[in-house]
């Protein structure tokens, strides 16, 4: 009897907390083109999957007549669910609740799903809509966003962290997405500064929209704080369930082995490749070539496009591909690409997935602007992250590579496992164009016709030097393939690398240059 | 997603030309140039508060420019050197960017 009253009484008090800002607040949210906490959950995790904690969790705001406010679930919605069948945990901030804005009670709220994500190694998702910290909550905000960073930071190649941001995410906030493993963005919803356009006009006199300063384009092609831009939520929400069947479900397991599938490519690698070292084509079809039903699963599409970054299978496997892209600034090696394949490589080498890597590289970027941006420091990152990586590291050089990059793209020296090179590949000091003009400056400076000795001596240098088989005979490489045999041996050395064990000296950490 | 005949540019690197296309952020970089110690330029966006000096005026190594409120710390802007200021860009009041030309130095 008094059973029944307290189950209705129960769902009562479900029901309105669930309304979240009520209904004036989220016809707002869906004016502006947004789902509600609620229904991002619903669309990412498998039907009927989500269970929520904390819903009955109230702000402790004390001053400026917060005491007075009722703020459902204190903005944020945290609970697990599943994937695949597989568990999940996973919180959404409800902008439709002030804004979204963070309290002491809503990061505590955060933090509990992060503690239980970490301890039950399961991936965290975690849905950014938010104002920002709750200025009336005073320094409890900051403390909030601290211990959110302190638990990314934890949690950081333990178990996957996806950063999922639909909506604005200013100010602190901004740090917790950035610690974490993928940040998906979409186009006019997304929004991360650390001042916005408000500040930078008082202070500065300078005018930009949010879309210019922060949007979701600027961040997937300048900034590279994002790795994945949709042009909705839906879209953005398939491309969260493609990434999550690539990765392992924490770094003590592997990926799921799926059914083994042959490229679909219907025409032959080499085809793909020009003759002409000097012209361009799209690595990705070569990836394409190689990879399970030619799916590949790319990152960071956008930024520094001249190297590409992304995931394909092999044999049913994950693998992660780095390859140049001769398509977008000649394939070269600068700031922003080593950044970006560094910091993919220590992802894979943290959650077990080996490293395919394609070389067609001139080497890198000449200029000022990136000397001072530090092309060096950047660039050391690359060599870092290849040497530490103990995952099977396989690479296949298909045309240029040429001085730093050469040692830089997981050559053998790095610690590659097996290096392949198509007899196209050219592996020397430097291009020829560069090297004939220094090893035979006298020559062509005393010659009659410079320009026609030049030609000469580029000729004589490419014939004996641009080719693999001056590595070869080194031992550099292990073997020149015919370019239909890659598939083939990619399968063969990711076989032979599955149970590889490669000891690192004991350490705290090492240093890596960032 | 790309295009069909993509507009394919040259691209040198290491003496060699390579057929390539460029990116946005490529494109937007900034060329270098050679700073003219003559001119003196705001260091860090601000507002300028007070204006010490004059066209014409001798000012030695060291003495103050000009008083910018910048992150909510009043920065003082010093002469590099001696010599003669020959003109003056800013006035108090006016919201600078960073690298804003203030004064030149004759």
């Amino acid at each position: 009897m008094s059973f029944k009253r307290n189950i209705l009484d129960l769902r009562k008090r479900k029901k309105e907390a669930q309304q979240g800002g009520g209904e004036k607040a989220i016809e707002k949210q869906v004016a502006m083109g947004k789902k509600t906490a609620r229904e991002r959950i619903k669309a990412i995790l498998d039907e009927n999957s989500f269970h929520e904690y904390d819903l009955f969790v109230e702000h402790t705001g004390r001053d400026f007549d917060m005491e007075k406010k009722v703020l459902h679930g204190d903005g944020v919605i945290i609970g697990t669910g599943t994937m695949y069948n597989q568990p999940v945990a996973i919180y959404a901030q409800d902008f439709t609740v002030a804004g979204g804005s963070l309290g002491l009670m809503h990061a505590r709220k955060i933090t509990k799903i992060m503690d239980h994500a970490l301890k039950m190694r399961v991936p965290l998702i975690g849905i950014n809509d938010s104002g920002g910290a709750r200025i009336q909550e005073g320094v409890n905000s900051l403390a909030g966003y601290g211990e959110i960073f302190y638990r990314n930071t934890n949690a950081s190649g333990v178990i996957p962290q996806i950063s999922v941001i639909l909506g604005p995410c200013a100010g602190g906030a901004v740090y917790s997405p950035a610690l974490t493993d993928f940040v998906f963005v979409v186009e006019n919803i997304s929004k991360m500064f650390i001042t916005g356009p408000g500040v930078i006009k008082s202070v500065l006199g300078e005018e930009i929209s949010m879309e210019d300063l922060g949007g979701a384009m600027i961040h997937s092609e300048i900034t590279g704080n994002a790795h994945f831009f949709a042009k909705s939520e839906d879209e953005c929400f398939e491309q969260i369930k493609k990434l999550i069947t690539f990765i392992p479900w924490n770094n003590a397991q592997k990926a799921l082995k799926f059914p083994v599938q042959e490229p679909l490519s219907k025409t032959s690698i080499e085809e793909i490749v020009p003759i002409d070292p000097h012209h361009p084509y799209d690595i990705r079809d070569i990836i394409k070539a190689v990879t399970d039903g030619s799916d590949f699963f790319e990152i960071m599409e956008y930024f520094a496009r001249n190297i590409v970054i992304g995931f394909g299978r092999i044999q049913g496997n994950t693998v992660g591909f780095v390859a140049n892209q001769p398509m977008y600034l000649a394939g070269v090696l600068d700031c922003d690409s080593s950044d970006k394949a560094a910091r993919f490589i220590r992802y894979c080498d943290a959650f077990n997935i080996p490293i395919v890597t394609l070389e067609d590289m001139p080497g890198y970027l000449p200029g000022v602007d990136q000397e001072h941006a530090g092309v060096i420091r950047h660039g050391a990152k690359l060599l870092y992250a290849y040497s530490e990586a103990t995952v099977p590291k396989v690479t296949v050089i298909i045309r240029k590579a040429y001085g730093g990059g050469y040692i830089a793209m997981n050559s053998r020296h790095l610690g590659a496992d097996f290096v392949f090179a198509w007899p196209t590949a050219e592996i020397a000091v430097m291009g020829p164009e560069g090297a004939a003009n220094i090893v035979f400056k006298k020559e062509i400076e005393e010659a009659e016709n410079p320009a026609e000795m030049r030609k000469q001596k580029i000729q004589e240098y490419k014939d004996k030097f641009a080719n693999p088989f001056v590595a070869a005979s080194k031992g550099y490489i292990d073997e020149v393939i015919e370019p239909a045999e890659t598939r083939a041996r990619l399968i063969h050395s990711l076989e032979v690398s599955s149970s590889k064990v490669d000891p690192r000296p004991a350490r705290k950490h090492g240093i890596p240059p960032f | 997603m790309e295009e069909k005949n993509p507009n394919y540019q040259i691209f040198v690197v290491n003496s060699a030309r390579y057929l390539t296309l460029t990116t946005t952020k490529y494109e937007k970089r900034k060329k270098w140039q050679a700073l003219d110690p003559k001119e003196v330029r705001s260091i860090i966006p601000g507002s300028v508060i007070e204006v010490f000096a004059t066209p014409g005026q001798i000012m030695k190594s060291g003495q103050a420019i000009l008083t910018l409120d910048a992150m909510k710390m009043y920065t003082k802007v010093e002469m590099p050197f001696d010599g003669v200021i020959k003109s003056v860009e800013v006035a108090t009041g006016d919201r600078v960017p960073k690298n804003t030309l203030l004064v030149t130095i004759e």
